[in-house]
């Protein structure tokens, strides 16, 4: 049985229509995982298509005097993102369950690009709903995912950003459900999408492990991740969980802190933390990272801040920006604004070994930042 | 939907010939619901109708009409309020039931509201939502979120024989209908027709249009 709570958190909060859907994706999960060919179909994938595995890279000048800094460069990644991880392992998934069309919703249009260029791969439809303010400040992934032969349907209500565009994807899925897979791109969501995309992540916290040990014989004191929904922080803890000497750090968006600020509430299907005010209605997220602009967060999340296993800290969009240019100028690399949150708290972070997840690559950023 | 104006639609409801009405309470995120109650919970929001508001709203509602009125929300609002309390305060308020449109009958057991089933439903599930549900069923026409549609689902008829099959308890279909041509022949077939986004456009334009239009309901059900 895959896990359909983390403590309080999580559950099937959805109209009952899905729930018949979210009881074979349960079924269709648990017999690929006990099927060796899907385990190395997705390997041989992994590593042909994506990159697989990824390289750990310690940075020489990024890092402050007395620290080492060491990144997991998931923007190495075929598409450019860890997006692809999870995206590649639901399509093989959506194709055992026979369906032929597939929905997603994408923010940043990282995990909307890794979704069309799998549907692309494997002969599938495509529908991307995306934000209209994310439309406007990610353009370069909308024209991406069009040549890649998806359809990218603007969402031009509410906050126009993730959160709407999350919400019109479920309601297509509703509506077209004999049909449709729902591939949600974060660790989000009713059960059992929460445990599916951390499985599906946990390759970076796997990988990172292994490559932890056989470049420096010892683990990182600090594990240090972006949080939006979360998926690339969950992939990369999955890898030291067990590991009670390591922290791990999360850094959520100032403005968009559904850990730091959020308290409980009910939001895409599942109960988690969230940013909602005291009646339970959902409050807009503001970030300059459309990644991060999202008012909740996985509920594996909620469940490691209230054990005290993770710790959850927040970075501004100007401390975001000044490390994207930090690392641009002293490494060569430009993150994407959203582990530019992470590379930020990784600065000041009391500890001499630390991992951080580079969950993506910034060229789609560049507008944004160059408007600042 | 939850309002200053609700109070006047319900009465205007009701001398139409409503048999219950149900009260949206707004939820932010409303996953259930198409276009058009979307837009009416944002308008319900920015115009301040929390829980609390809601609530009054409902005992005002209650006041002016004699027929049972049914609160229908999403499970973040009860979340926030509390479960249990909510239930109490709203039945205080005049609620006879209560309907959580993004609770399926297997959460929150306790709480006891009008369960609903759709076409996705397996047997086991009705049969659980039978014998969990407040009164009667409501039964979800299409795979979809509510709102008008061209046609009467065809989805309803094996739905309704699933169902009856199962159970003896009330049987409302609901989600798709908008016009008096569609409800009779819901009627046909379930116990009673459920109309949201239609009669919540009919609101738009006034108490006297809701009841001309409940009117026209009504005559095609007789």
């Amino acid at each position: 049985m895959t896990t359909s709570t983390y403590g309080e958190y999580g559950g099937r909060y959805v109209p009952e229509t899905l729930i018949p859907a979210l009881d074979e994706l349960d079924r269709g999960w648990e017999e690929a995982c006990a099927d060796p060919s899907f385990r190395e179909e997705l390997e041989r994938l992994g590593a042909r298509y994506v990159g697989r595995p990824s390289p750990l890279y310690e940075t020489e000048r990024f890092a402050p005097f007395g620290r080492r800094i060491v990144l997991k460069r998931e923007d190495l990644n075929h598409t450019g993102a860890h997006k692809i991880n999870n995206a590649l392992g639901q399509i093989l998934l959506a194709s055992r369950l026979g369906k032929g069309r597939i929905v997603a919703e994408t923010g940043a249009g990282q995990h909307g690009v890794a979704t069309a260029t799998v549907c692309a791969r494997f002969g599938l439809e495509c529908v991307v709903y995306m934000g209209a303010e994310d439309m406007r400040r990610q353009h370069p992934n909308v024209e991406r995912m069009r040549l890649l032969g998806a359809e990218v349907q603007a969402v031009e209500f509410g906050t126009k950003t993730l959160k709407e565009a999350t919400s019109e994807a479920i309601r297509d899925w509703i509506a077209n459900v004999e049909t449709t897979y729902y591939l949600i791109g974060s660790c989000v969501g009713p059960a059992p999408y929460p445990s599916i995309v951390r499985e599906l992540q946990a390759v970076i916290g796997r990988e990172a492990r292994y490559q932890m040990l056989e470049t420096y014989d010892r683990l990182p004191d600090a594990v240090v991740a972006c949080v939006g929904g979360g998926s690339n922080a969950i992939g990369l803890f999955a890898g030291f969980l067990d590991d009670a000497g390591v922290r791990l750090v999360g850094v959520e968006a100032a403005g968009a802190a559904s850990l730091g600020s959020g308290r409980p509430a009910v939001l895409h299907g599942a109960r988690s933390s969230v940013l909602a005010d005291g009646d339970g209605q959902v409050l807009d997220a503001h970030s300059i990272s459309a990644g991060l602009d999202y008012p909740g967060v996985g509920p594996e999340h909620a469940a490691l801040r209230d054990s005290g296993r993770a710790e959850y800290v927040t970075a501004t969009d100007e401390e975001a920006v000044a490390a994207f240019h930090r690392l641009a100028e002293t490494e060569g690399i430009l993150p994407a604004l959203e582990p530019a949150h992470a590379l930020a708290r990784a600065l000041d972070l009391d500890a001499e070994l630390i991992l951080v997840g580079l969950s993506g690559r910034g060229d789609k950023d560049l507008a944004e930042v160059l408007q600042i | 939907m939850a309002g200053a104006e609700t109070p006047e639609l319900a009465r205007a409801a009701e001398s139409g010939g409503a048999d219950l009405i149900e009260i949206g309470f707004p939820f932010s995120d409303p996953l259930a619901d198409g276009p058009v109650i979307r837009r009416a919970a944002e308008r319900a929001l920015a115009a301040g109708m929390r829980t609390q508001a809601c609530l009054e709203n409902l005992r005002a509602i209650g006041e002016l009409v004699g027929v049972p009125l049914v609160p229908m929300t999403y499970a973040s609002l009860l979340e926030a309020y509390g479960w249990e309390r909510f239930a109490v305060d709203a039945r205080d308020a005049g609620a006879s039931s209560l309907i959580v449109a993004d609770l399926p009958v297997d959460a929150q057991p306790e709480l006891s509201r009008v369960q609903l089933v759709a076409p996705t439903s397996t047997d086991e599930r009705i049969a659980l939502a039978s014998e969990r549900t407040d009164g009667w069923l409501y039964l979800v026409t299409v795979a979809g979120t509510t709102g008008a549609r061209a046609e009467l689902s065809p989805a309803l008829a094996p739905l309704v024989a699933r169902t009856r099959a199962l159970t003896d308890i009330p049987l409302y279909a609901g989600f798709g209908i908008s016009t008096p041509e569609q409800a009779a022949a819901a009627a046909e077939l379930a116990d009673g027709v459920v109309v949201g986004s239609a009669a919540l456009l009919a609101a738009e334009e006034g108490a006297g249009a809701l009841e001309r239009f409940v009117a026209h309901l009504r005559a095609a059900l007789a």
